[in-house]
């Protein structure tokens, strides 16, 4: 399987000179350590409050299952109720077909004026460029999005984009950008500003896109939640509305939405349930709806068993929360649409490239595992990635050739007592200034360990004569 | 081979072997006091839950939201909750609703766990309404109060199939800092009132 | 009972006092010990940079040397975690696996689930930190993990809690990683020292005297942070408390 994948590239230290980037600004970085460790324990306090958690998260695991399996069959039943309903369904088979589709449906209908709520799958695609450089004027209507739309900047967090952005910085955006008082900072006023700012974008607007969080086959809609309203806002104002979803959006019945709804904004933000939790079916009075299901690389990652578990993510963010190297080095360090475990397994998995440093900006602690709503094993699937780039020879020479003169070492009793002991006697006698010098990234801001005379089994064996 | 084709061809040629759909039923357990439990969901929610005993004490109960509110152009498709003064039926385009203070409008049934109406798409004149509203009001008959989610997701199961959702509180955001902000593009303030 | 110890290859080289310890917390409670002298290295550090193939020779050679005692001691949750959770990758289905991998205990899950000791008779008077390392918490189950809504257990934090006089300081994080990590600890050295000074300043805050943990790796890392920034901390080896504390 993993020869017909794209080659993964190397980028070099990659996350590792990001992240370090990023704590250069060490008050910066433990701020914004605190402000993502904050909804995690939202979410601790909203999962506590579900006796039944545990369950809940196996049942919506094994759900995910039983649908990967059977993937065509509902979406074929999801495309049959939605037809049905009044909808058009549209495939992509990847990025470009996807944008291709979305600018034909608006460019037909002379749309110049698009209002857009979020949708990871749309970043995902690059959707907004592809849609700007044909004329078309994108709003995106999430606050968090708008922040870092006018900041041009991507988003470095899926359900938070703005996270890593004080008010301060946002208020000196929104003055320039949308004319608000210099030096106005309070999260309060400046959310009422962007409602006014974004209300005539929505009065204005000719279409609304959004994305999907669930479809549902056997009712042929579709559910997309937001706390904001906007995407409700931007399907009910102007009459055309597109909906963009990946193939693994798919679940089989409105039962099996209860239990993702249940998980999912606990797991996110940590309310019990988002404000707005929409049903669409079919277009509004007088207007189209257009659904366009995408793969975009989505039926390959289901094809390697190793990975396919990825496909069960709902985009809650809980891992990127609990993730402590996530905390530290910001959504931008991962360079790719999804940060944190979740980004690191799907970039590996799909073998984007320049992607490489990835599966080694975790130190594997499983937090993530355990907070996922959908029981990903996701230091599982890093782990999975570490070994994809070692046998594609894709890991520095210089690691893969220390890696293997260890593992020999390491096999030969009598070379590793040599080895061991040649280390400690240089650890005891060689001058500080020659442990500690650049070679030696452990000693950067560590001090090394105790490098004893004896070791465990020469001690052991002058107590007592060894048994076996 | 069209794309549809061939994204299913490709779905079905790598999917894992079948597994069992699991039950869902009987993963929650019962509220003792589903009423008080519901307020509570809706307060934690930032809404505010009202028990009122009958219509005319409905109609009093809005009418002292609106006043409190200084809402000046109401809409209602509630009847027993008063006229109000903008015609839903009325109106030619969403748009138009630009500028109303308050909409009242009929939830079907409510859900204890998360504080959450349901609202059918067939009783908006416009789907824009709950949303363009400045602030919304949601009246419920106080028996229609299901468990949980799993409830819920069965009684939408149950009624005619069509566009509608759940709204739970006030229109709100913390994408500033994490700092709380009640009235993003939506309702500023959501009222429920219990009826019964 | 007797049971052969596996002492992972950097306490034997840098800690061995911990290996020391180890013996006597085990022969103190009635085990008979004995140390296979051929033991490197059970593979995680290849295994855990990805180097499976450079891995998968130390993982056989662990089942040649440990294959046939009924019990292995391990005083490292990630070493015993590697052996029971990481060897199926590395040499799936290979003769003996499935039994080794049933005997291996990190040290006091060993004591609470095979020796069925609850509590341990000693005195430890002193305010002591625990760090929970992650392997052992999330890939053994030493403990309940603060993401997963379950009624909370620690088998290291029972032990210790039952000598007379200990203090076990309340943390902000009760599990957070402090960031060693393996490689991590050097390929991503910005991030990891800075999960490390995280934990220290969490301990500080608590009151700790001691840090105390099931990995010497975890406790070397942040003993490394903590002697060049001078904090007021020292770091045991629970192995260690419990051969101090007991009598």
């Amino acid at each position: 399987m993993s020869d017909s994948l794209p080659v993964l590239r190397s980028d070099g230290r990659g996350h590792a000179d990001r992240a370090a980037a990023f704590l250069r600004d060490e008050p910066h970085a433990h701020w914004h350590d605190q402000a993502v460790w904050f909804v995690r324990a939202k979410r601790d306090r909203a999962a506590s409050a579900v006796p039944e958690w545990e369950r809940l998260r196996e049942v919506a695991s094994r759900i995910k299952a039983h649908t990967q399996a059977r993937l065509a069959d509902y979406l074929e039943e999801f495309e049959r109720k939605a037809t049905a309903a009044g909808a058009t369904v549209h495939w992509a088979r990847d990025a470009d077909e996807h944008n291709a589709i979305v600018h034909r449906i608006l460019s037909e209908r002379g749309v110049t004026r698009l209002v857009k709520s979020k949708s990871m799958l749309t970043e995902e695609c690059h959707l907004n460029p592809y849609l700007e450089a044909r004329g078309i004027e994108v709003t995106d209507t999430d606050l968090g999005e708008r922040i870092v739309q006018l900041a041009k900047e991507p988003p470095s967090h899926i359900v938070m984009p703005a996270i890593h952005k004080k008010k301060e910085e946002i208020g000196d955006l929104f003055h320039e950008k949308l004319g608000t008082p210099e030096g106005l900072s309070d999260p309060t006023r400046l959310t009422e500003a962007a409602r006014a700012h974004l209300r005539e974008r929505f009065m204005a607007a000719q279409a609304g896109l959004t994305g999907v969080n669930f479809a549902v086959a056997e009712t042929g809609g579709f559910v997309v939640c937001t706390n904001e309203g906007n995407a409700d806002m931007g399907t009910s104002l102007p009459p055309i509305h597109v909906a963009c979803m990946g193939v693994e959006k798919i679940i089989p019945r409105l039962e099996d939405l209860a239990v993702f709804l249940r998980l999912l904004a606990r797991s996110a933000t940590g309310q019990p349930c988002t404000s707005y939790t929409t049903h669409f079916l079919g277009p509004m009075r007088g207007g189209e709806l257009h659904i366009v299901v995408v793969d975009n690389g989505r039926s390959a990652l289901l094809a390697r068993e190793q990975y396919r578990r990825a496909l069960h993510c709902i985009r809650c963010a809980a891992c990127m929360n609990t993730c402590p190297v996530y905390r530290r080095s910001g959504g931008y360090s991962y360079t790719y649409t999804i940060p944190g475990p979740i980004g690191i397994v799907l970039a590996t998995a799909r073998g984007v490239d320049g992607h490489a440093s990835l599966p080694f900006a975790s130190s594997l602690c499983g937090s993530c595992d355990d907070v996922c709503p959908v029981k990903i094993p996701l230091h599982e699937e890093i782990l999975t990635g570490r070994r994809d780039l070692a046998e594609r020879g894709l890991q520095p020479m210089s690691k893969r050739l220390g890696m293997r003169l260890a593992a020999l070492v390491l096999r030969v009793k009598l070379l590793y007592l040599a080895a061991g002991a040649t280390a400690r006697f240089l650890g005891r006698n060689l001058p500080r200034g020659v442990l500690y010098a650049r070679w030696n990234p452990w000693g950067r801001q560590r001090e090394l360990p105790p490098m004893p005379r004896e070791t465990f089994r020469q001690l052991y064996r002058k107590e007592r004569r060894p048994r076996v | 081979m069209s794309s549809r084709d061939e994204i299913l061809r490709r779905l079905r040629a790598a999917a894992p072997p079948p597994e069992a759909l699991p039950e869902t039923r009987g993963l929650a357990a019962p509220y003792a006091d589903r009423v008080a439990q519901f307020e509570t969901a809706v307060a934690a929610v930032a809404g505010t839950a009202v028990r009122v005993a009958d219509g005319p004490a409905l109609a009093d109960g809005v009418a002292a939201l609106a006043a409190r509110l200084g809402a000046k152009r109401i809409a209602s498709a509630v009847p027993d909750a008063g006229p109000g003064n903008v015609a839903l039926e009325a109106l030619r385009d969403p748009h138009e609703l630009e500028g109303v203070d308050l909409a009242v409008l009929p939830g079907v049934f409510g859900v204890a766990e998360n504080g959450a109406v349901w609202v059918a798409g067939a009783s908006l004149h416009d789907r824009a309404v709950f949303v363009v509203t400045q602030h919304l009001a949601l009246v419920l008959p106080a028996g229609e109060l299901v468990n949980d989610m799993h409830e819920a997701c069965a009684r939408v199961a149950a009624l005619p199939r069509g566009y509608g959702l759940f709204i739970a509180g006030p229109s709100k955001t913390a994408d500033i800092e994490q700092a709380l902000v009640i009235g993003a593009h939506g309702a500023r303030s959501c009222a429920v009132f219990l009826v019964g | 009972m007797k049971v052969a110890l596996f002492i992972p290859c950097y306490v034997d080289q840098l800690y061995p006092q911990v290996g020391l310890a180890t013996v006597r917390v085990l022969e103190k409670l009635g085990v008979d010990v004995v140390y296979p002298e051929d033991q490197t290295c059970c593979g995680q550090p290849m295994a855990n940079a990805g180097f499976a193939s450079d891995a998968a020779p130390l993982a056989r050679r662990f089942l040649e040397v440990f294959g046939g005692f009924e019990h292995v001691v391990c005083p490292s949750g990630s070493c015993a975690s590697m052996v029971r959770n990481h060897y199926d990758a590395l040499i799936p289905g290979a003769p003996g696996l499935e039994a080794v991998k049933r005997a291996t205990y990190e040290l006091c899950e060993f004591i609470t689930d095979v020796l069925k000791i609850g509590r341990i008779a000693g005195r430890f008077p002193r305010k002591v930190g625990l760090h929970q390392s992650c392997h052992g918490l999330r890939e053994l189950r030493l403990g309940s993990s603060s993401e997963r809504l379950e009624a909370p257990y620690s088998k290291v934090a029972s032990l210790l809690s039952s000598l007379e006089g200990i203090e076990l300081v309340p943390l902000a994080r009760v599990d957070e990683c402090c960031g060693f990590g393996g490689t991590f600890a050097v390929v991503e050295e910005a991030v990891s020292c800075m999960m490390g000074r995280d934990r220290l300043a969490d301990h500080v805050k608590a009151g700790a005297e001691i840090v105390t943990g099931t990995d010497v790796s975890c406790l070397m890392h942040m003993d490394g942070l903590a002697r060049r920034a001078k904090a007021p901390l020292a770091f045991r080896h629970v192995a260690e408390v419990l051969a101090e504390a007991m009598p």
